[in-house]
């Protein structure tokens, strides 16, 4: 009996009130797929917006709270939680050949805190005094003086933020002590090694954004003064403790990613992965030296310059452990049999653009350049290019991997192909424009622009068109799979890793028998893995 | 298969440990605000910190100090079978934790009645760093009551269940994990001490 069969009373409440850590993922993917069509939409009419260069459709006020809703939703709501809410659930315990997670529990009361995070940030938007209009980062004073809905907003991210931690914990737990007989450190996958090191992130950094939103609930309602200069307080360390989180936060978006894009490009190459112990101690690596770039966004606020320098450094230091997975992958496609499915051509599209979107953020690090291009349309481009260019596809690759294992249903990959075409080249001309506009002075979170801005942002908005139009091809491909696509069989892809063992779908309890591991992952050409 | 999950100590342990490095976070945080505006404005800190009854502090110490004593007897007590001991040490730990909150209450109502609360007339006529310096010690201590406040009905709770046969020796990692999350919210209190207290 698999786990998607009617258990109990069937209904919703047995969703809802799941433990089986499969279930729980497909409550994040159905309601992180919700918000992320909603913050979509809501991209889309900004680049409306921009058909004209004044005043035109939107107001500026309304402008204002639709990029920080955007931010918000598309940041705390999809990207942060995307990969390890939806495939870290579904796929860590299987792929270390256990039942479940260490705490069943705790894992549905993560979603649940999710639940009523994602509620209360939609209630901020339509309660109280209005949406909230400081951009995602709720810097001071601005969030203390504005008088839109900031506070509930800001609790908002403290609740889900919590959801994050307590995942993190039960993942870093689960990984301790659930491999099953034979799995040691150096055989887990590699999507697991991605998890354990996010799982560390979000255990050590997000209290601090979690303190640091709680202190702007409090200046607002009583006025401590902390962030204050007229109370001697400063707003600059906002910054630092917003960004002391945010910045491993990015790496929460994108380790995991690349965990994903680790299982897929072994199994469509046929190829061991090259420099297995390389990929697992960079995502070790990552998120220990991005706990500390975080003032890099910072190199316009008034820093000594010695900081300066030094967190230059560091940032530059932080491409190394990102440009070994890259290389890896990339000797991994080496004399490789490639089977060029949806999934591993979208992972290929990982890297292409998570390289532009890595190197571009080099270039950001570099003091010089930053001042030119701090808070320009080119660090909108930029950030672009990882979290959607980069988690943003992989979510899909990792989706359309997956995706028979989960739901027991194959989709046909035709659509998805067509969909990559129009998303490929939407994206680029998007989000390409904008590193232009940016680069030629086109501040961001701006509602209208000058004259010459005008045919890079018309070509912006065509590309968004296309972009949408692609992923509602592939979203579109996937429901009609889930109604009608064929049969899955266990393994469609010639995985090699544990998931491929079991039926597609699972069984509720995943293992009839506990698997027993007796070698190393990716063994497609075992002489060659020395 | 619940039941065979929630059975693995070592991981319950585990999960509260990385539980605590959460809360070290949280409060680290405050502490770094702290260290940078006692940097920015010392001489106000010293002032401020004066208005602070250094005598209900230690006493407070002392208090939550001789209630960690408790709960890791009350342990002790369970792991050696004394169900009756245990369940004594940990509603007294509990108790314990009752009466730093309210000599937490009566310092707090004393500032309020002179005046000294977030945002009264009196913090923001003051010179800049030492309203500050009460912000800080609202919002500090305050967060460090919410936990003392969880940690006491935890406790209540851990107690009752001892009572009841519920946590007993062999089965008593509940009981291990809340003494962990006590100590923590003891230790956290040591640091708050020196720092608002015995500052000036």
């Amino acid at each position: 009996m698999s786990y998607l069969d009617r258990q109990g009373q069937g209904g919703l409440s047995s969703w809802i009130f799941s433990t089986d850590h499969k279930r729980v993922s497909l409550l994040y993917l159905t309601l992180m797929t919700v918000f992320f069509w909603v913050a979509v939409g809501i991209g889309i009419a900004m680049r409306l917006k921009h058909l004209s260069g004044s005043d035109f459709l939107i107001s500026a006020r309304t402008y204002n709270a639709l990029f920080t809703v955007h931010g918000v939703i598309m940041v705390f709501l999809f990207v942060i939680p995307g990969l390890p809410a939806v495939f870290g659930n579904f796929f860590l315990p299987v792929l270390i050949g256990a039942k479940d997670v260490s705490f069943p529990r705790l894992n549905l009361l993560s979603w649940w805190l999710f639940l009523t995070g994602a509620c209360l940030a939609l209630l901020s938007l339509f309660t109280g005094p209005g949406a909230p209009d400081t951009g995602w980062t709720f810097y001071v004073p601005f969030s203390l003086r504005t008088g839109t809905n900031v506070s509930l907003a800001v609790f908002a991210a403290f609740v889900l933020g919590f959801s994050s931690i307590l995942t993190g914990i039960n993942f870093i737990t689960t990984v301790h002590r659930m491999r099953c007989e034979g799995m040691t450190w150096h055989r887990m996958p590699l999507f697991v090694w991605a998890i354990y090191s996010t799982g560390w992130i979000q255990v050590l950094a997000t209290p601090i954004i979690g303190i640091t939103l709680l202190l702007v609930i409090l200046e607002r309602a009583f006025g401590i003064g902390v962030f204050d200069p007229a109370r001697g307080g400063d707003p600059v360390l906002y910054q630092h403790l917003f960004w002391i989180y945010s910045h491993p936060a990015v790496y929460i978006m994108i380790v995991p990613a690349m965990g994903a894009i680790t299982e897929i490009i072994p199994t469509f190459a046929r190829r061991c992965i090259f420099g297995y112990k390389a990929i697992a101690y960079s995502s070790l690596a990552i998120a220990g030296l991005g706990s500390l770039v975080w003032a890099h966004h910072m190199f316009t606020s008034g820093m000594a310059d010695l900081a300066n320098i030094i967190f230059s450094l560091l940032t530059f230091l932080v491409a190394v452990p990102s440009a070994i997975k890259v290389f890896n992958w990339t000797a991994t496609l080496y004399k490789g049999s490639t089977d060029m499915q949806p999934a591993m051509l979208y992972a290929l599209t990982f890297v292409f653009l998570f390289a532009i979107g890595g190197l571009t953020g080099v270039m950001q690090g570099a003091l010089g350049l930053n001042v030119h291009l701090h808070d320009t349309y080119w660090i909108v481009g930029h950030f672009h290019y990882v979290m959607f260019g980069g988690t943003g596809f992989a979510f899909f690759a990792a989706l359309l991997y997956w995706f028979p294992k989960m739901f027991g249903r194959q989709y046909d990959p035709k659509p998805a192909y067509a969909a990559w075409v129009l998303m490929f080249l939407g994206f680029n001309m998007l989000y390409g424009s904008f590193m232009v506009l940016g680069y030629m002075g086109m501040p961001r979170r701006y509602f209208a622009h000058l004259p010459q801005f005008h045919s890079l942002h018309l070509a912006a908005t065509i590309g968004s068109w296309a972009l949408v139009s692609g992923l509602a091809v592939l979203f579109g491909n996937f429901l009609i799979a889930l109604k009608r696509g064929a049969p899955a069989e266990s393994n469609p892809w010639g995985g090699k890793t544990l998931e491929w063992t079991l039926p597609s779908p699972p069984a509720a309890e995943n293992f009839h028998t506990p698997p027993v591991v007796t070698e190393a992952p990716y063994s497609y050409n075992p002489k060659a893995r020395a | 298969m619940s039941e065979a999950v929630h059975s693995d100590y070592q991981g319950a342990k585990i999960g509260m440990w990385l539980f605590l490095f959460t809360e070290l976070m949280l409060f680290g945080g405050l502490f770094l605000l702290y260290s940078a505006y006692r940097m920015l404005h010392p001489e106000e800190f010293h002032h401020a910190s004066q208005e602070l009854n250094a005598v209900i502090g230690v006493a407070n110490t002392l208090v939550l100090l001789t209630s960690s004593l408790f709960i890791a007897m009350a342990l002790t007590a369970v792991q050696q079978g004394r169900h009756e001991a245990g369940g004594r040490w940990a509603a007294l730990c509990a108790g314990l934790g009752g009466l730093f909150l309210v000599n937490k209450g009566f310092e707090w109502a004393a500032k309020f009645h002179h005046g000294i609360y977030p945002g009264s007339s009196l913090v923001k006529a003051m010179p800049p760093g030492e309203g500050l310096f009460f912000g800080l010690y609202f919002t500090m201590t305050g967060l460090h009551a919410l936990h003392v406040l969880i940690g006491v009905i935890l406790l209540a709770v851990v107690a009752l269940l001892v009572k009841r046969g519920r946590v007993r020796q062999g089965d008593c990692v509940l009981l291990e994990n809340s003494g962990l999350y006590w100590h923590l919210v003891d230790v956290i209190w040591i640091f708050l001490l020196p720092l608002f207290y015995l500052a000036a």
